[in-house]
């Protein structure tokens, strides 16, 4: 397989910071690239050096074969653009702004307005096709800006965190609608913050922090490392304490977190909702009350404490909304 | 990249811009609001102690509100370009295999269209409270080109200064105070005659005052018994404008759109 996006130790400094450090990767054709990592990581930055919308100031990197530095205008013929702010004009309507993007990539007038209307309707906007953007949902929008990035059809596209902020239930129709591309043979390079949204996407995975790849394989193999998912209780007495402690030893071979202090117990268990039943029934015959229960999956903060020791920095949910693990878990 | 598409890509641009304009259209209705006001506040307010030489005041008046109304319109440039950077859509267009400069002419060329507009809503104005136009179709039509191309020039100066500012909010604060001061260190408002020699002179010198000048000529808004000041700005005004025009142009077209090429959403 050829790699349709390939990036050689690509590096980007603002003052002091380095945002990107030497990033290498590579996408073979058709497939999906997630590249995963908490903000600031270096995700847009690459992005935007892959799009040329940004000169790296070391490394190089190909796209489709022409080179991003040298070539950009061939580059940009190739492919497809979608940010983590849906770039369209909210005063058009949808059908005007697919149009004039159509326009823009170089099709004629006719065979724009065909792409905008089919566009609409394969993205389920066709009601809404006439309105201002202004009045459409951000789940709408997103769906409008997507489908920006496929006017001209291009064989490569970027999509920059496509679900950040999202509701749950659009969050999954984007999903169908990426994985419906990329079956049709297009190249995808995705950014995103959530695990889950790798794991349901990318055929491969790269977790980046401070602009450096610091693990890098199948969503499998990334959970193999992180451990599996956990059953979490909170009791709502202390004296219920050891006994809680020998019902979970027996539902796992790995040993019990327990803080007592939050009266809070914890255990890697396999076969996720079926294990948490049986769980629940054994702590039920044993007649111990429960404040609080839980099955987590491993979550970024997981990731990152797994793979570098430290939590990652910048997961405040007030800043990104959606980007806390109750929302993982919501988006489930 | 060929003109001819720069061009295509640039009308395509303007006319998503101007269906903002018809989709809100209180923005063109705040736009000519302001200048009405001026219209009426100097022929009624301070026109009745102003004295223009050898004309009606009002006369005297009208070629200069243009002036400064569609040099006020370039603001709408520099907001329209820092609103796109705000929105995230530079990156769509930067994105895509479109002229560079499609986006810049675009918004430049749909001002136009909006100041053109915003000239005939104070055209009737002025010709209510009693501003005749006292020349011939041509020189009328060249007087309005003028004001128009004046403000084309300015435009680019504002386009550049939207791609550099981190918003809308510091593009209206910067030409307000900026633009403020230049329309009215000039003749716009008042004969220059009674300035104090230094400001005198700047106001002579200054284009806003060569191309009110210039248009107060073309609809034969002064008195032919009346010399205007010495200054070879004011005795040529539409070559001085049109020099200014020709600078501004050469400097600002490239600056922005090597600024464009940077310009960086967020």
């Amino acid at each position: 397989m050829t790699d349709v996006i390939s990036a050689r130790g690509l590096v980007k400094t603002y003052g002091k910071l380095r945002a990107l450090d030497g990033l290498d990767l590579s996408v073979p054709q058709g497939s999906i690239l997630g590249l995963l990592g908490p903000n600031g990581a270096g995700k847009t930055t690459a992005v935007r050096i892959l799009t040329t919308l940004l000169d790296a100031d070391g490394g190089s990197a190909t796209v489709a074969g022409f080179d991003v530095a040298s070539q950009p205008g061939q580059v940009r013929a190739q492919l497809g653009l979608s940010g983590q702010y849906a770039a369209v004009d909210e005063y058009l309507t949808g059908y005007e702004n697919l149009n004039m993007v159509g326009r823009l990539y170089g099709l004629g007038r006719k065979r724009s307005r065909e792409r905008a209307r089919e566009l609409l309707d394969r993205f389920d906007l066709t009601e809404a096709a006439d309105r201002p953007v202004k009045t459409y949902s951000g789940g709408m929008r997103r769906r409008l800006d997507l489908a920006g990035a496929l006017v001209a059809a291009p064989p490569v596209l970027f999509l920059d965190e496509p679900t950040t902020g999202l509701d749950p239930r659009s969050r999954t129709a984007m999903w169908d609608v990426i994985l419906e591309l990329v079956r049709g043979g297009t190249t995808l390079l995705l950014t995103t913050q959530y695990l889950e949204e790798a794991d349901r996407l990318a055929d491969d995975i790269m977790v980046i922090d401070h602009g450096r790849t610091i693990a890098h394989g199948t969503a499998d193999q990334l959970k193999a490392r992180l451990g599996g998912e956990r059953v979490e209780i909170v009791l709502a007495r202390s004296e219920d304490l050891d006994s809680a402690r020998a019902v979970l030893s027996e539902l796992s071979d790995a040993s019990v977190d327990v803080d007592p202090q939050a009266r809070r117990l914890a255990v890697p268990v396999a076969g996720g909702a079926s294990a948490l039943m049986e769980t629940l029934r054994r702590l039920d015959e044993a007649q111990i009350a429960l404040l609080d229960v839980a099955l987590r999956r491993p979550t970024l903060d997981d990731v990152f404490l797994t793979l570098t020791g430290h939590p990652s920095e910048d997961s405040e949910p007030a800043e990104q909304p959606g980007a806390s693990p109750e929302a993982l878990e919501l988006g489930r | 990249m060929s003109a001819a598409k720069a061009l295509l890509d640039g009308a395509i641009v303007a006319k998503r811009n101007l269906i903002k304009i018809k989709r809100v259209p209180d923005l063109l209705v705040f736009s000519t609001i302001s200048p009405i006001m001026f219209i009426l506040l100097f022929a009624y307010v301070f026109g009745s102690a102003i004295k223009a030489p050898g004309v009606n005041y009002r006369e005297f008046l009208i070629p200069g509100i243009f002036a400064q109304t569609v040099i006020f319109g370039a603001t709408l440039t520099g907001a329209g370009m820092a609103d796109d950077i705000q929105k995230g859509i530079i990156d769509r267009f930067r994105s895509l295999p479109m002229s560079r400069s499609a986006v810049l002419i675009g918004r430049t060329g749909s001002d136009v269209a909006n100041n053109a507009l915003i000239i005939v809503v104070m055209s009737v104005t002025g010709l209510i409270i009693g501003w005749r136009i006292r020349s011939s179709v041509g020189e009328a039509i060249g007087g309005f080109l003028l004001l128009l191309v004046f403000a084309y020039a300015v435009s680019w100066i504002m386009a550049w200064v939207g791609l550099i500012v981190p918003s809308v909010e510091v593009v209206n604060n910067a030409s307000f105070i900026v633009i403020f001061p230049v329309t009215f260190i000039a003749n716009t408002f008042v004969p220059t005659a009674g300035f104090p020699a230094p400001l005198r002179f700047v106001a002579n010198w200054n284009p806003v005052s060569s191309v009110t000048q210039a248009a107060r000529d073309l609809f034969g808004n002064t008195n032919p018994n009346v010399q205007v000041p010495d200054y070879w700005s004011l005795r040529h005004p539409v070559s001085y404008t049109l020099i200014w025009v020709v600078l501004l142009l050469l400097i600002f077209i490239p600056l922005s759109v090597h600024q464009y090429q940077k310009a960086a959403s967020r």
